[in-house]
């Protein structure tokens, strides 16, 4: 070693910073090591920056070669506060690195990181975090616990991912606290962001890996993140879930083992959606007791299987093996093409894809059949791949492409590797022995090899012809007699020994031969290796109990050269050899059976893989590679024998509301109509009938009108969620109702197909057109069905405060956003006691809440991924009352009855073309006013209007509120109509504001983009504008936008722009528009609608907007 | 799960040693140079090796031994496919990996290092990200530094890191916004003794690089999608996407990256550009041998074969050879005994023939078998599998973006046995 750091030096001194000339450091004078070290003491004292820098550099450049730098501790962790970035980070390294070993002085860096814990900057948070960590002294435990536990409340999601990162490492230094982490693991694992879930894992799969209890909770969330998740947690995560799965849900395997080998192998040919239906098909038949799979066992499986095609190859290997130890046979043949993919891919990984690959054929051979030659072997590759390969091959030989792989075999003995051509011969006596039809054929083969010019490949072949010799001797004593003539030439002992063996065992067989090898062996006996001697002595014993005339003498002979034999195990044998076979007058009881114990009939040995059994080992694992037990390997659990309870992974608490009922929705779906003969129904479906049957009936309770915008408010509530997703689960939602709606759709597929596409759909941002066309399309087919769950969301949700009010309440649950605190529900609830005959709580407070909504999801878009409760809280960014209250009458026109309306922005259920006009009567008078109602409505062409019931009566100073709907025609024109009392008639008039003629739609990122290619140039109308004073960030212009216009914000990758998207009431064409600031409060703002009229009032409405 | 890294020549010097948990004593590589003089050739060192207390799994890669310590279980594929990650890394940053470049930038390396990984699991991996971590070493960007004082460290955290596209860095700009994409085809074939295939199958990659400003949103369409029977993509393609519309669509990292590999299925024939006519010989006595090799073009599409090299291990027992080449160079190393034969362009009007005798040590036996060929080749402009591009669409921005669509066909692992 000395020599080669030597060399190191040299080069090191040239080659690490050319431009400061000579490197003190490693200039290979040792001598003077201390000298120069002074140097760097002098540097790193300076004032100059660039002075420390460059000393810095020259430390972690020692470091980096492994040479001592720690003398330097006390000058480097001065340093720790430089303002330089750079020599800051390279004084981490450093402190990393020798920190342990200098755990007093490292102290003196603790408060800097302390502070570094309080800085604003998310970076600076994050690294002090990551440095105080990775510092391995015992004292600041307890300081790196409460940095831990702050870090993991943070709210930016790069500082909670590295509180996650933290947690193990403090496990490593400190066990005992390991209580106290998996609260802090608990909690992180609640977390929604994807940069932090598999970073958590990881510290889970290292801190307590065995509390699979703290999984449940977050089991689906962690499925549909899965595919967000960056590749490494991937991994981890999909390994972690592996084993939850193998204890929560039951084999799906477990009727198909009483099936007939031969049916099963069908299954293989075909491709994945016929194998679906197939087993879909066969599975009813087949089962006694049947099978149905847990929809969360689906929904693993569903989410994992894009991640095939992952370019990691680690990730491909993590969804195989969970493919191989999860799913049901039939589905497990799609991981074979994404393995075989792996197999160009670079020799390592091909090397551990082989071993998995080997593994699996044993048991699953169908599944790679197809790809028999893709594990054909190159003179080129690595002898262990071409090893692994053979192994395959051998594996997945049978009748029908034997004879391709023995052609194959044929050229592989020819090869010049001759570990390769032992491997082949022996996997060719494999096939033999496995395959009766080529047994000859094989046997014939090796005979041949044994006049090879290579004695390897004889040895080699002799050792495998025995094996296969045993198996039927009688016919091939031809054989043994041409190998007895071999042990002449043979020289190497394995080979030798095999003759031996062979012609003792068959002595009978060949029995003019044998005493003769044995003569010649006698002769050489003291020259042979030991394995040799001892099978000529088993020879010399075998003949003697067989043809003792002729070889006493020679037996003898050989037993007492043995006797003298300078190893211990030959002498051993040959004394319990002779007393065993020579009849002395001391011998024995069991020189009777001497006969009996040499010439038993022993059976034929098993060629078998040795990768048989090793699926024990979970696949991919180091441990399965080794097959041995890697330290900290978690053993794969075997099935349940009955499933434990599947509402441990309900979620009941409010934010997951939806998850749970999605839950149950599917099982709703996947479960009854396709095994609707089952018993198996569990709980949860029950529930969830119960749950939206009470939902609906409450819409139904309340006036017709409106329950959907009751339902659509739950709708919003959702969307406030943090989380992004929420948008994209409304979509599955809709979605799933319109499947429901053409149920006779084989179940298992359309889930499947949402499934995945909603979860991509999430953050990449995209969607299908067609997918969204049946989105919306499914609102308007199925309003009402819709309604029905979606009020169970929502009373779920509100179920913690008062579930009897809900019934008639449901525009108020819209209120409060989830994560404003209970306080401000328990409000709202209050208000809406005392409103209970009321519609709606006072206008006031109610129209608001759509812009709320609006604006709260789109502040969750803006900050992406950081976002935290605090910002959330809507009312920092909404001043109440945004939505704008129109007269229609005023109190002294009226006559003391005054109507207010406004837009209320939620979708009108009787007729989505229509825009919902919510119209607020208050009788001032000290009367009753009756009979309010509409007439003759005096409209322009095409227009409709539905009116609302008529309203009985309206006491004194009473208030109330109905909706009314009014089509449009996505004009502005106003809609005229009569408004009756039982005196009077006052006339009326409403025009909309162009904002108001659109309802938002949810486009992705790249459907918005791609809907605006289709609406260029007419359809375009794009203006420069100056932003006014207080459009300062995006969070204005977005509310700005969104209280003038009905639109819903689209998410955007760029900051500087702001898009958003919906759709006109009336005729269903998109409006999008886009602002992108520039510098100096410009801006330019976009509008693409195909109705240009619209578009330009629109362009107006919205510049002035954002020019006030 | 990363304990430790060290990086070794093919010398068996250790270089650079890197410790994301406690230092590890470098004595841990005996067990890699033991296994390293048991294998003999640096290919056959076995990628996983245990020792009594640790693992260490192994890649070699531009003739350096990425050495990784392990200490309990993971998944091995986990710590190779990062191990090459990082040697991408370092080829993405100094135009190269090798044990020079390493040496010349080890405080960038070391920094790398320790953001790639927070105590053994990886952290940042993106290339995009990592750059704006650190950024790479250039000419200028040294010299400023020198002279300034300012730092290649970012000091920001990177946009990246936070949003839902963490492979694309944020404000990117470019005068000339240029997109273009490699379609590189390699034709994996066997080919027997007498010419008939054994098996072959086409791989491609489609290499891309980008330069466009801003967030492009590009949309890649095929004329016969259909031919693609297995695809992996960067993790920027939607893959629902290609699921139902069979587009490649994605918002595409800044610079060079690959977008997708494929696999043409087996069904398909592959048609096999060249043919080659061998015959190989070595006599029982008067230790020679006799060597005849004619290549000529079999399918080509009308395009010429470029870059045509045939390689051959001789056996041991292959002394000298003294041949005549109608065409291109040959060249025989006795040490590694690798005949080389560098034809260049093939003419199919005058076939390029190889032959002459070959000369055995004298005494030994003539080798069993005759060594095989394996054949390099490149065509420009075609794709052997026929799979064409149709068109590239940009969404999301203004400018008009330069397009460029390049084929190549290469020769894979492609071996004709003799």
């Amino acid at each position: 070693m000395s020599a080669s750091s030597a060399f190191i030096d040299e080069k090191g001194g040239s080659a690490s910073e050319p431009e400061y000339g000579h490197d003190p450091a490693s200039g290979g004078i040792f001598s003077s090591d201390y000298k120069r070290h002074d140097d760097l003491k002098e540097m790193l004292d300076s004032n100059k920056d660039s002075l420390k820098l460059e000393a810095m550099k020259r430390i972690v450049a020692m470091i980096a070669r492994g040479k001592n730098a720690s003398d330097l501790f006390p000058a480097v962790v001065k340093n720790v506060a430089c303002k330089n970035i750079e020599v800051k980070k390279l004084v981490y390294v450093y402190l990393v690195r020798y920190a342990e070993e200098q755990q007093d002085l490292a102290l003196l860096s603790i408060s800097t990181f302390q502070r570094g814990l309080k800085d604003p900057n998310q970076l600076i948070r994050a690294s002090a975090l990551r440095v105080l960590s990775s510092i391995r002294v015992t004292i600041i435990v307890p300081i790196m616990m409460l940095a831990i536990k702050e870090a993991a409340s943070d709210m930016s999601p790069y500082v909670r991912k590295t509180a996650a990162h933290a947690i193990p490492k403090l496990h490593s230094l400190d066990p005992d606290q390991k209580d106290q982490l998996i609260e802090v693991i608990e909690k992180l694992l609640a977390d929604k962001t994807t940069l932090v879930a598999g970073s958590v894992v990881m510290a889970f799969e290292e801190v307590c890996p065995d509390r699979i209890d703290l999984i449940h909770k977050n089991y689906r969330k962690l499925c549909n993140l899965l595919i967000d998740v960056e590749e490494w947690g991937q991994v981890v995560i999909i390994n972690m879930l592996t084993r939850y799965a193998r204890t929560q849900f039951l084999n799906p395997n477990i009727n198909e083992s009483l099936l007939e080998e031969n049916s099963e192998k069908a299954f293989y040919a075909s491709d994945d959606e016929e194998e679906e239906d197939k087993k879909d098909e066969v599975a009813p038949l087949a089962k006694r007791k049947p099978y149905v799979m847990d929809p969360d066992h689906r929904l693993l499986l569903r989410n994992t299987k894009p991640l095939l095609q992952s370019r990691n190859a680690a990730v491909v290997m993590a969804v195989a093996q969970l493919y191989f130890h999860l799913a049901p046979k039939a589905e497990v043949g799609i991981i074979a093409k994404a393995l075989v993919r792996l197999m160009r891919s670079h020799s390592e990984v091909q090397y551990v894809v082989l071993q998995n690959v080997a593994t699996m054929s044993i048991k699953r051979r169908g599944m790679f059949e197809p790809y028999l030659k893709s594990f054909y072997i190159r003179s080129t590759d690595p002898t262990q791949i071409k090893i692994l390969k053979l192994e395959v091959l051998t594996n997945l030989a049978n009748e029908t492409n034997i004879s391709t792989i023995l052609r194959e075999f044929q050229t592989y003995i020819k090869s010049m590797d001759k570990d390769f051509v032992a491997a082949s011969i022996q996997a060719i006596g494999r096939c033999a022995t496995n395959i009766g039809e080529v047994r000859d054929t094989c046997l014939n083969g090796l005979v041949q090899l044994l006049s090879n010019r290579d004695e390897l490949v004889v040895a080699e072949s002799v050792v495998v012809i025995k094996k296969l010799l045993q198996m039927q001797p009688e016919q091939h004593s031809d054989i043994i007699k041409h190998m007895a003539k071999l042990i002449d030439n043979i020289q190497v002992p394995m080979a030798r020994a095999s003759i031996l063996w062979l012609i003792g065992e068959y002595c009978e067989h060949v029995p003019k031969i044998a005493p003769d090898v044995l003569r010649n062996m006698a002769k050489t006996f003291t020259n042979e290796e030991d394995i040799v001697k001892l099978q000529i002595i088993n020879l010399a014993a075998k003949l003697y109990l067989t043809n003792s005339k002729q070889t006493k003498l020679l037996t003898q002979y050989v037993l007492n050269l043995a006797k003298y034999d300078q190893n211990y195990d030959i002498r051993d044998r040959a004394r319990f050899i002779r007393q065993l076979i020579v009849p002395t007058d001391k011998s024995g009881a069991l020189s009777k059976y001497a006969k009996k114990l040499f010439l038993a009939l022993k059976p034929a040995p098993v060629l078998e893989s040795t990768f048989k059994d090793r699926d024990h080992f979970q696949l991919g694992s180091l441990s399965h590679l080794l097959n041995a037990k890697a330290g900290g390997y978690q053993e794969l659990p075997d099935w349940p024998e009955s499933a434990p309870d599947p509402s441990v992974r309900n979620v009941e608490i409010p934010d997951w509301s939806k998850c749970t009922s999605r839950k149950d929705r599917k099982e709703k779906k996947a479960e009854k109509p396709f095994y609707s003969d089952s018993d198996g129904e569990s709980g949860p479906t029950e529930s969830a009938d119960s749950e939206s049957d009470s939902g609906s009936g409450s819409e139904s309770a309340s006036a017709s009108d409106e329950s959907g915008s009751g339902s659509e408010s739950g709708e919003e509530t959702e969307s406030e969620e943090e989380e992004e997703d929420e948008e994209e689960e409304k979509k599955k939602k809709r979605k799933k109702h319109l499947d429901k709606t053409k149920a006779k759709k084989p179940v298992e597929e359309s889930t499947e197909s949402e499934q995945s596409s909603g979860s991509e759909e999430r953050k990449r941002g995209r969607k299908a057109v067609k997918n969204q066309k049946s989105a919306s399309e499914s609102e308007s087919e199925s309003e009402s069905s819709e309604s029905g769950d979606e009020s169970e969301d929502e009373s779920e949700e509100e179920s913690e405060s008062d579930t009897d009010i809900r019934k008639k309440k449901t525009p108020v649950s819209k209120q409060p956003p989830k994560q404003s605190k209970k306080e401000s529900k328990k409000e709202t609830q209050e208000m809406s006691l005392l409103d209970l005959d009321d519609f709606e709580p006072a206008p006031a407070s109610a129209p608001v809440t759509p812009v709320n909504f609006m604006s709260s999801s789109l502040v969750s878009d803006l900050e992406g991924l950081s976002l935290t409760d605090t910002i959330l809280a809507p009312t920092t960014i909404t001043p109440s009352g945004s939505i704008k209250m129109y007269e229609l009458l005023h109190r002294i026109t009226g006559e003391g009855l005054a109507v207010e309306y406004c837009f209320s922005r939620q979708p009108f259920s009787p007729d989505p073309n229509m825009v919902a006009v919510q119209i607020q009567f208050t009788n001032n008078t000290n009367s009753e006013t009756k009979n309010l109602h509409i007439e003759e409505p005096r409209l322009q062409c095409g227009m409709r209007i539905r009116e609302f019931a008529e309203i009985d009566v309206l006491s004194a100073g009473e208030s109330v509120t109905v909706v009314m709907g009014i089509d449009f025609c996505d004009s502005t024109q106003a809609a005229n109509f009569q408004l009756c009392t039982h005196t009077r008639k006052f006339f009326a008039s409403i025009q909309p504001p162009v904002g108001e003629l659109m309802t938002p739609v949810f486009l992705t990122e790249n459907d918005f983009k791609k809907e605006q290619g289709k609406l260029m140039g007419m359809n375009e109308i794009s203006e420069k504008l100056t932003l006014g004073e207080k459009c300062v960030n995006e969070h204005v212009i977005v509310e700005r936008v969104t209280a003038t216009a009905n639109l819903s914000r689209v998410p955007c990758g760029s900051d500087k722009e702001c898009r958003f998207a919906g759709k006109t009431v009336s005729s269903g064409c998109l409006v999008l528009v886009t602002v992108s600031t520039k510098e100096g409060g410009r801006a330019q703002l976009t509008v693409n609608c195909e109705k240009m009229l619209i578009g330009t009032m629109l362009v107006k409405d919205i510049m002035q907007a954002l020019s006030q | 799960m990363i304990h430790s890294l060290f990086l070794i020549n093919t010398a068996g010097d250790l270089f650079l040693e890197k410790h994301w948990k406690s230092v590890i004593s470098r004595s841990v590589c005996d067990y890699f140079f033991e296994a390293r003089e048991k294998a003999v050739e640096p290919d056959n060192v076995p990628p996983v090796i245990p020792t009594p207390h640790h693992y260490l799994i192994t890649i070699y890669r531009e003739k350096i031994f990425f050495v990784s310590v392990i200490q309990t279980e993971v998944p091995p594929l986990f710590v190779i496919e990062f191990l090459h990650r990082v040697a991408e890394t370092f080829q993405d940053y100094f135009g190269e990996c090798s044990e020079t470049t390493i040496k010349d930038n080890v405080v960038i390396v070391y920094e790398l290092l320790e953001e790639m990984l927070d105590n053994g699991f990886p952290l940042a991996t993106e290339s995009n990200i990592l750059k704006e971590l650190i950024r790479p070493p250039t000419i200028l960007r040294s010299m400023v530094n020198t002279i300034t004082g300012s730092s290649n460290v970012g000091e920001t955290l990177p946009t990246g890191q936070l949003s839902s596209i963490p492979w694309r860095r944020a404000g990117v700009k470019y005068t000339n916004n240029e997109a273009y994409f490699d379609v590189v085809e390699e034709i994996d074939a066997i080919l027997d003794k007498s010419g008939t295939t054994v098996f072959a199958e086409i791989q491609g990659v489609i290499d891309a690089c980008v330069k466009l400003s801003g967030m492009p949103d590009l949309t890649l369409s095929f004329m016969n999608p259909r031919l693609l029977d297995d695809v992996s993509f960067h993790p920027c393609v939607r893959y629902k996407r290609w699921e139902s519309e069979r587009v490649i669509s994605f918002i595409p990292p800044d610079g060079n990256f690959q977008l997708m590999s494929y696999h043409i299925s087996a069904q398909n024939l592959v048609a096999i550009p060249i043919y080659v006519k061998q015959n190989i010989s070595f006599f029982e006595t008067g230790s020679s041998g006799r060597l005849d090799i004619t290549v000529g073009p079999k399918q080509t599409m009308g395009k010429t074969v470029e870059c045509l090299v045939v390689t051959i291990h001789m056996p041991k027992v292959v002394l000298s050879a003294n041949l005549n080449a109608t065409q291109g160079t040959y060249n025989y190393d006795p040490v590694t005994k690798i005949l080389l034969w560098d034809i260049g362009k093939l003419n199919p009007q005058k076939l390029p023939n190889l032959k002459g005798s070959l000369s055995l040590q004298s005494g030994a036996p003539k080798p069993e078998e005759n060594p095989s060929l394996n054949i390099d080749l490149k065509i420009q402009q075609l794709a052997i599998s026929g799979l064409k591009v149709n068109r590239l669409d940009m969404y999301g921005e203004k400018y008009k973006p330069f397009k460029g669509v390049k084929y190549v066909t290469k020769a894979g692992k492609f071996q004709v046995r003799t």
